[in-house]
């Protein structure tokens, strides 16, 4: 996250209860141990031209409970890979979230309702607003918990234990 | 003063824990399948050379069993060689879906789980705190011994009454989901309490955990009984298990109450779970395949209720019927009863214990346009391998009343 606190880039907006079967079909399951040739199919049942068109930088969009489903952390990595900027959405399902942050994706939790498909999104992570440079207006974003953030800086679990050898909560 | 989820962490850290608070926690069993173990052991290879304890690492090649592809069986290799060099668990094609194996021999009431797959809360109803995560989460378990965790609120399910016949804790879950939303109860600790609950007997509680995450908990646990005991001894023989139930003034940010007589057999209609609705509303419905099994219902008692519906009977010709015991201990119960043989002259497929076509990938992708009947706990578009097809979710009696008409029936015509 460092260095990528101002994000920007253009909307792919998406409804409720996106599955984790919407962003990576289990019919690509033999794919899981080739993540390139994986992540050539996110988000695909979806969107098909999601996988097509999609730009470095750009934002998914989505109503409530994004990532619903499996557990497969295959569906955040692909996203990572696509190099989707954040996800941002009205609400995530549990493991999807956690793994969305175990992989340095950030997903935030903001009310979707006003943006739209094709807007252009300025995030600004630490002051905790999304501006709609479409429609002129700025968006809250509620704050992750700071175990969350530490994760995040750091660019993924894997990443935070390297460097401090130890897990991000202590007791 | 404490639920069942703050009960069973206050334990494990010998202190009390408050829902919100970050906690470090030991974890008794994490484990793996075939489709999370080889990212798990790739993050784990990046960070870590040592599982803290190989007897608490379970690997399970339970999802494309036996292997339809290269790719797989190279993955399963992969598994496999990992399992050998670090001494933790392998379970081999043939032997079953990790949440069976793991309520029939390993976890136990007030163990801390985690599962690479997000079906593990099936084994709340143990009144195990055992939840789904990530690939990395898990191989993070394998490495320390522990992991972290957000001590979760709890809501308390409270069903009264008692189900009616033709109507199973299937039809009951379907139901209370289709009422909360699928993320009705999302990262909670939902808790199942009631006298339809207790009246259930373990292998249909079972059912009611597993489907806890589909409306988005974190866990979904049931407090231990005489039912819960019986269960675990049936199998372990006599070994002392912990009583895991809420304090009688444990706090509950939310209750919901349901009555049981009041709900009918239902289904799970395309494409959402919580899209539920009563037999009578999608009864003669054509359906091309019915598939009884998965960790949802493919245990010996959801066996039972379907062969009691299919014995003398032929499925209809349009109709694919397809059966996979959840377990090798289900698998071999099942031919010694005699109910396997049923099966197959009704016409059916009988596949080896494993999830099957649930996962979408092999032995059931159904066709383009395709309608299935399925007891499995998911139905998102494209789940069983074509994104054209449309999935039923319902109790092994609908599935095998459907099978028999090539329409959805209600079960109770056959009961």
């Amino acid at each position: 996250m460092e260095g990528m606190t101002i994000l920007r880039g253009r909307v792919w907006k998406f409804g409720d209860n996106i599955s984790t079967d919407h962003i990576i079909p289990g019919r690509y399951y033999h794919l899981r141990s080739n993540l390139p040739e994986l992540a050539k199919h996110v988000m695909e049942d979806a969107d098909p031209e999601f996988p097509k068109k999609v730009k470095p930088g750009d934002f998914i969009v989505a109503g409530k409970n994004f990532g619903m489903g499996s557990s497969r952390e295959h569906a955040a990595i692909v996203i990572k890979l696509a190099n989707v900027s954040a996800v941002i959405a009205k609400s995530f399902a549990r493991i999807f979230f956690r793994n969305a942050i175990n992989n340095g994706l950030p997903v935030i939790i903001a009310d979707t309702d006003k943006i739209d498909d094709g807007d252009e999104l300025e995030v600004d992570l630490e002051k905790g607003v999304i501006r709609n440079l479409t429609k002129n207006i700025e968006i809250k974003i509620q704050p992750l918990p700071k175990v969350m953030l530490d994760i995040l800086k750091e660019g993924g679990i894997v990443e935070y234990i390297k460097k401090y050898s130890r897990l991000p909560v202590t007791e | 003063m404490a639920t069942m989820a703050e009960k069973i962490f206050s334990w494990k850290l010998g202190r009390d824990v408050e829902p919100g608070e970050f906690v470090v926690a030991p974890v008794d069993i994490s484990y793996f399948q075939d489709g999370t173990g080889p990212l798990g052991i790739r993050r784990f290879n990046e960070f870590s050379d040592k599982v803290a304890d190989p007897r608490k690492v379970h690997f399970f090649i339970d999802h494309a069993s036996p292997s339809p592809r290269k790719e797989l069986s190279n993955d399963h290799r992969f598994i496999r060689e990992f399992a050998r060099r670090m001494g933790t668990y392998l379970h081999e094609y043939g032997e079953g879906i990790s949440h069976q194996i793991m309520v029939e021999e390993f976890a136990k009431p007030g163990d801390i789980i985690v599962g690479a797959d997000s079906h593990t809360c099936t084994l709340g109803a143990l009144a195990a705190f055992a939840t789904g995560v990530g690939s990395t989460d898990a191989a993070i378990a394998m490495s320390e011994g522990g992991l972290w965790f957000r001590i979760p609120e709890s809501y308390r399910i409270e069903v009264s009454g008692e189900l009616e016949k033709g109507v199973y804790s299937k039809d009951l879950i379907l139901y209370i989901i289709g009422k909360l939303g699928a993320d009705g109860a999302t990262y909670k600790s939902a808790e199942f309490h009631g006298e339809a609950i207790s009246k259930l007997s373990q292998e249909a509680r079972f059912t009611i955990s597993n489907m806890a995450i589909e409306m988005g908990a974190k866990v979904g646990l049931i407090p231990t009984d005489d039912e819960t005991f019986r269960y675990l001894k049936s199998i372990r023989g006599d070994q002392e298990f912990l009583n895991v139930v809420p304090d009688e003034d444990a706090s509950y940010e939310k209750t919901f109450y349901f009555d049981a007589k009041n709900i009918p057999p239902g289904v799970a209609a395309p494409h959402n779970v919580d899209n539920w609705k009563p037999i009578d509303e999608v009864a003669g419905t054509p359906i091309n395949q019915v598939y009884i099994g998965t960790c949802t219902n493919g245990r010996i008692e959801d066996f039972r209720i379907a062969a009691q519906i299919l014995k003398g009977r032929k499925k209809h010709r349009d109709v694919t019927l397809i059966i996979a015991p959840a377990s090798k201990r289900v698998y071999i119960q099942a031919v010694t009863e005699g109910l396997i043989k049923i099966f197959i002259e009704a016409g059916g497929v009988v596949l080896p214990p494993g999830c099957g076509p649930c996962v979408g990938i092999h032995a059931g992708v159904p066709a383009d346009n395709e309608v299935v009947l399925s007891t499995q706990n998911r139905n998102f578009k494209g789940r069983m391998g074509n994104p054209s097809a449309e999935i039923y979710l319902a109790s092994p009696a609908t599935a095998a009343a459907s099978a028999l008409k090539g329409v959805i029936t209600d079960p109770r015509e056959y009961l």
